[in-house]
């Protein structure tokens, strides 16, 4: 953990990070642009790297960090949601209602356009669905929701393979990319930015009560927390913010367990350090990551989630490796 | 001054009969001892009584207004209860975790002052985990757990104290440490206490009044010269009691 004096740098460092990796997304491709290129380019906007900026890769960026930094916020709520910290937010199974809402649109010839508002309703019906089947009328119970989620997700994951299994070899691979995420023909819609301003807000203002949320329900009751309230608040925040990133990009994998892990091991689990922390990161990391999906086999594109995990899974394998070497 | 009264409580779990008709009032400098065998129902009733359930019939009544009426963080103002266990899963310092207890004080947007954060140094160094500040709390044992979270209690500055077997997992020495500080709250604060224990000695060396649950509902409350005695500690555990006469007054032991 950093000391406590460094950590408010980190969130400046992390904000410059994230703006270099905007401008690092704008300047490479399979056309890539030097310093004094890309300086021409970003003030004509009609010429033909200018286009290639203004049209292609910077929606492109935007939507990426967006979509990272909703992931991410989203791990961070989940992972207190479940009190532990390896939930992400597709464990409950949003991402499997919006998968299979988006793969069913695509098997009858849905208009690409109108896939995004697709996935949202899958998620939504998943939302409602486990939410539904949770509460029940007793206590907050963690273990209940945590199974309702995982089954509902399980079942998702089954009717999505009865899908891929029945749809034919051309619309295969289509599927396929979304299903790993994918920011090829993402946009970014002008709510979005409204869900996760509005997130972040509510998120920071809860943030106190977050930090003893985590310390299990009995103890936050007994510090004056109305659990319920503020667990299925904090349910249906994790949710939203994932159905929107998923609408936008796919199911894009590791960002949002593997983004809140690093940062608590980073700044600790103050969430008013952690959740701004994790936003930045979860943003520029995505950035980054679709930068490589571009560019690595140019001009063939990789979806990003393969990207996020080939990064993902070995930073993680080896920070779990070194957190249980210090013993924890 | 507050206090906290518990009228004709009936409390069941699982279809077994904890107490009936259970009344007493906790009031201002009275240190009570929460006397029974395992599994009678102790930690149930002292979660009744924070207001973390419901009884079947009967009120608890915190400054005389109806406990499951009131907001958590207006109770959490006034009551504050040590669990049995403590487990802590994140990663989070022992001063943030102690700081904790200030969080029914603070409004949304507020942040700990230095005034909040000299308190919970304060407690620290009471508990005698000074220096260990910045470790995180996956990393402490269990008893440096406990005192920790005896620790986030005397920062939340409660009236009326709840302490579920405080002395669980820890050495003569903190256990003596602990209940001395609750001693301390209790006659110089004019606070109340409530304090389930398993050492009927620390009872007797502490306790201005005893609660027994004997089980199938019956109870006995009063002043501890009255009620600890041989007779009822052998109702209570089901084994001989031997007494001893020490200077500081009457010891238990099990007796053959």
């Amino acid at each position: 953990m950093l000391p406590t004096t460094l950590r408010k740098s980190l969130l400046i460092l992390l904000m410059l990070m994230s703006v270099g990796s905007i401008f690092f997304a704008s300047a490479s491709g399979s056309v890539s642009l030097g310093w004094s290129e890309w300086l021409s380019a970003i003030q004509d906007s009609n010429s033909q790297h200018g286009e290639l900026i203004w049209r292609l890769r910077l929606p492109r960026a935007a939507a990426a960090w967006v979509v990272g930094s909703m992931l991410a916020m989203s791990g961070c709520l989940m992972q207190v949601l479940l009190r532990n910290p390896l939930a992400d937010p597709y464990v409950l199974g949003v991402s499997g209602g919006a998968a299979f809402a988006t793969l069913l649109g695509m098997v009858f010839g849905v208009a690409a356009a109108f896939l995004p508002w697709l996935a949202i309703l899958g998620a939504l019906v998943s939302i409602l669905l486990v939410f539904g089947l949770a509460r029940g009328t007793g206590p907050w119970s963690g273990t209940r929701l945590l199974l309702t989620g995982v089954v509902t997700a399980s079942g998702w994951a089954a009717l999505i393979s009865l899908i891929l299994s029945l749809s034919p070899d051309n619309s295969l691979r289509g599927m396929l990319f979304w299903l790993m995420g994918d920011l090829s023909y993402s946009t970014l819609p002008l709510w979005s930015l409204v869900v996760l301003t509005g997130s972040f807000v509510l998120t920071m203002v809860l943030a106190r009560s977050l930090n003893v949320l985590a310390m299990g329900e009995t103890t936050a009751r007994l510090l004056g927390e109305p659990t319920r309230h503020m667990l299925w608040l904090v349910y249906l925040l994790a949710s939203i913010l994932t159905a929107t990133a998923v609408s936008i990009a796919g199911s894009i994998g590791f960002v949002g367990l593997i983004v809140p892990h690093l940062m608590r091991l980073l700044v600790g689990s103050d969430h008013r350090i952690l959740i701004p922390a994790a936003t930045l990161f979860g943003g520029l990391f995505l950035v980054f990551s679709d930068t490589l999906a571009r560019t690595v086999l140019s001009p063939q594109q990789l979806p990003v989630g393969v990207i996020t995990a080939l990064l993902g899974v070995p930073l993680f394998l080896l920070l779990l490796n070194r957190a249980r070497l210090k013993g924890v | 001054m507050t206090s906290l009264v518990c009228q004709s409580l009936d409390i069941s779990i699982a279809g077994k009969h904890l107490c009936n008709e259970l009344d007493f009032e906790i009031e201002p400098g009275q240190f009570w001892g929460l006397l029974g065998p395992n599994g009678i129902g102790k930690t149930t009733l002292l979660k009744c009584m924070a207001g973390l359930t419901t009884p079947d019939r009967g009120n608890v009544l915190l400054e005389n207004q109806a406990i499951d009426k009131l907001p958590r963080r207006t109770i959490a103002r006034l009551l504050g209860m040590l669990q049995q266990h403590t487990v802590y899963v994140f990663d989070a310092s022992v001063l943030e975790t102690a700081m904790t207890g200030r969080h029914p004080h603070l409004s949304y947007w507020e942040r700990e002052g230095s005034r909040d954060k000299q308190k919970a140094l304060d407690a620290i160094r009471e508990v005698d985990l000074e220096g260990f500040e910045a470790r995180s709390v996956t990393r402490l044992s269990g008893g440096e757990a406990r005192r920790l979270a005896f620790a986030s209690l005397m920062v939340q500055e409660p009236a009326i104290l709840l302490l579920d077997e405080p002395t669980n997992h820890l050495d003569m020495k903190h256990q003596i440490r602990i209940m001395d500080q609750v001693e301390r709250l209790v006659v110089n604060d004019q606070r109340c206490a409530m304090v389930a224990l398993h050492d009927v000695n620390l009872a007797a060396r502490y306790c201005s009044h005893i609660l027994m649950l004997f089980g199938e509902g019956d109870w006995q409350a009063g002043p501890a010269s009255d009620l600890l005695n041989p007779e009822n500690l052998e109702k209570l555990y089901q084994c001989p009691i031997e007494t001893l006469h020490t200077a500081a007054g009457r010891r238990f032991l099990p007796g053959s």
